[in-house]
């Protein structure tokens, strides 16, 4: 892990943001809910949560993609290289998607356009981005896909999204997003549709490319595998808030807050077969935004709640080390995971 | 009936399910006779067997034919040729009439929980249907049998008058595996049953398939694509590539010491949560090829790390590398 010098500043900062959905009737809930962090040059940042945590939310948010009058930013800023990208104008926006901002979803066919070869979308992408002639832009497209491991680019150019099997789509895609050097790339659940051994080669991909690059990748996913192998830091999120954040070695080998050690015990890992036991489970399912418990969002499934945890929300409470935990009885445990054992 | 019996030797063993020689094509049609044109070969000469209680885990990427076997090994798609002897009977050729007394015996859970119950049904029709269909109980006892099951799966009485979009993914999923268990089956194949789950829901559901299956003897076909999860709950493992197998073998031998270079490969592409053993990673290229045009011989052989120019000739045969593993490969186990 590279440790990045202290004055350098962030090239995206979330702060505070919450994002309000509009489900029916009416009736608002917060979708995410004062959600802070920050990304810089080279780092890789991943945010983890089940169903309803948010994460995919906060991509949205900062992408500016929320549905149109279901979803908006209610309050806080997103700042890139310090300026407030909330405030822009729909068309000031789509300049810095795709330009400044790349993006990765986890279904490539959304993002692709069906009636366009793949040559001409990612030349389509460069062209935005910088002057070139057509047939220049088509031959950087062609480059873009060799980039990205994709074997005879120049022919695959010329296919359509469909004639390509998932992961190449899901390459293609990477192309794309790249295709214009972005200085920071989000990332929802990019290799969650693929197979294992495609989901290697992208992640391979990935490293590479931010090596070369030194773009910021904010990874939104809730494999933890996948965390413990690309992230520098992780933000955990639960039921729209932030939990829990801190280095990847911090959370995977010393997490504060019982949900995180909670998923952390949860996962069955490979090379266990003779110590057969029980997985350890967080009883009870994810509250829905409609029908947050009072107090620690958590408390109703935490094997440690008690009175005061329902008293009042805990904040989040930011520690020297720069870590940052959102739990009133954090101090009192000695949390573990395998990895510590 | 009676000319579909086995020999008295192989009735007399643990095996429940014997799968032999199993071939499963489908048929692309094509030109304006919509003749066959072409095949995709689904399934490719599969052979194994599952003993009385056993887990067997099947795990393989995308197009390596491990749902089909899943569904042909229940008649939910028709064999194209071999056999699958169930306790004695060899259920591929039987005529569907006859299939009905061995579909009460053979169950299935399926991934989504969702798209498999009836939107429209309460849970107490979609319980009660699988007992009426079978004749269990009569409509008096079949309330109190419902009520066993939902207790059995972690749920409750409470939830009889509900609608499958009342329940969470972890409910809904516990409900089809009440529904399975209600015809009280010897044998059930659960294909990804919880790879749609939230990772905190996905622990309580293997924790509840192994309680029941401790409970219950169950022999069990468990289909996935999480190796983590396969390991868990698995006594054996058949590793699958494109239509055939790879490599069959106790689950701590596969894991210890995979023998064919796909299981290799599969096994170091997971990404570890363990951030305090990093371990070295195979990365294959390329893509799973197409099973309307598997490669020649060895379909592993285009992307295998090993490969040499006879891996194109011969389709290699399972062979004995240790004590119950068994590996498809020239180079590894000639």
């Amino acid at each position: 892990m590279t440790q990045m010098p202290v004055a350098e500043p962030p090239l995206l900062e979330v702060d505070d943001l919450q994002t309000t959905f509009i489900v029916g009737e009416g009736q608002q809930v917060r979708a995410v809910d004062g959600v802070s962090f920050a990304v810089k040059a080279g780092e890789t940042l991943a945010i983890v949560g089940e169903s309803g945590s948010g994460k995919s939310v906060t991509s949205l948010s900062i992408m500016r993609l929320l549905p149109k009058r279901v979803g908006r930013i209610s309050r806080g800023a997103i700042r890139l290289r310090g300026k407030d990208m909330v405030t822009l104008s729909d068309k000031e926006m789509r300049a810095i998607r795709g330009n400044d901002i790349g993006m990765i979803f986890q279904e490539p066919m959304t993002s692709l356009n069906p009636v366009q070869t793949i040559g001409t979308q990612i030349a389509e992408v460069v062209m935005q981005h910088e002057r070139l002639p057509k047939a220049r832009a088509h031959e950087r497209a062609v480059e873009m896909l060799e980039l990205v491991g994709i074997p005879e680019p120049a022919r695959r150019a010329q296919q359509y999204p469909h004639q390509m099997s998932g992961g190449m789509r899901q390459r293609a895609m990477i192309a794309m997003a790249l295709s214009c050097e972005p200085s920071v790339l989000i990332a929802d659940e990019p290799t969650t549709a693929l197979d294992v051994t495609i989901q290697a080669q992208i992640l391979d991909l990935m490293r590479t490319l931010q090596a070369k690059l030194g773009m910021a990748i904010v990874f939104i996913t809730h494999d933890l595998g996948v965390v413990a192998e690309m992230a520098n830091r992780v933000v955990v999120m639960y039921a729209g808030q932030v939990v829990e954040t801190g280095t990847v070695e911090e959370i995977f080998t010393k997490p504060l807050m019982p949900y995180t050690s909670g998923l952390m015990q949860s996962i069955p890992r490979m090379g266990e077969y003779e110590e057969k036991t029980r997985l350890q489970t967080i009883p009870g399912y994810v509250p829905l935004l409609t029908k947050l418990p009072g107090g620690c969002r958590f408390r109703t499934r935490c094997a440690f709640a008690q009175d005061r945890c329902a008293a009042a929300e805990p904040p989040l409470e930011v520690l020297d080390s720069g870590r940052s935990v959102r739990c009133v009885r954090w101090q009192e445990f000695d949390l573990k995971t395998k990895a510590s054992a | 009936m009676s000319e579909l019996s086995p020999p008295a030797s192989e009735k007399a063993d643990n095996t429940l399910l014997k799968v032999a020689n199993l071939k499963k094509y489908f048929p692309i049609r094509g030109g304006v006779l919509g003749r066959v044109v072409r095949d995709v070969k689904a399934i490719n000469d599969v052979s194994f067997t599952v003993a009385r209680g056993e887990v067997v885990g099947l795990v393989g990427e995308s197009g390596s034919g491990k749902t089909t076997v899943g569904r042909t090994v229940l008649r939910l798609d028709e064999p194209t040729s071999g056999t699958i002897d169930f306790d004695g009977t060899d259920i591929g050729r039987l005529p569907k009439q006859d299939m009905r007394r061995f579909r009460k015996r053979m169950q299935i859970v399926f991934q989504d929980p969702y798209a498999s119950l009836n939107p429209r049904e309460k849970i107490r029709t979609v319980l009660g249907h699988a007992l009426a269909v079978h004749k269990i109980g009569t409509p008096a006892d079949r309330e109190d049998r419902i009520v066993t099951l939902l207790e059995q799966v972690g749920l409750t009485g409470d939830y009889l008058d509900r609608f499958p979009h009342e329940f969470s993914g972890g409910q809904r999923q516990r409900i089809g595996i009440a529904r399975a268990l209600a015809v009280e089956p010897d044998f059930i194949v659960a294909d990804e049953p919880v790879s749609a789950l939230d990772v905190s829901i996905q622990a309580q559901v293997v924790n509840l398939l192994d309680d029941l299956r401790a409970k219950f003897n169950l022999t069990m076909l468990f289909i996935a694509h999480d190796l983590a999860v396969v390991e868990h709950i698995s006594d054996r493992v058949i590793v699958m590539y494109l239509g055939r197998i790879m490599e069959i073998a106790p689950t701590r031998a596969l894991y210890r010491t995979p023998n064919h270079p796909y299981t290799k490969a599969l096994l170091s592409a997971v990404p570890s949560p363990d951030i305090t053993a990093r371990k070295e990673r195979v990365i294959l290229k390329g893509d799973i090829p197409s099973p309307i045009n598997p490669p020649s011989g060895c379909v592993f052989r285009t992307r295998c790390p090993m490969a040499i120019a006879d891996c194109a000739n011969v389709v290699p045969e399972l062979k004995q590398v240790s004590p119950g593993q068994f590996s498809a490969c020239i180079r590894t186990a000639p």
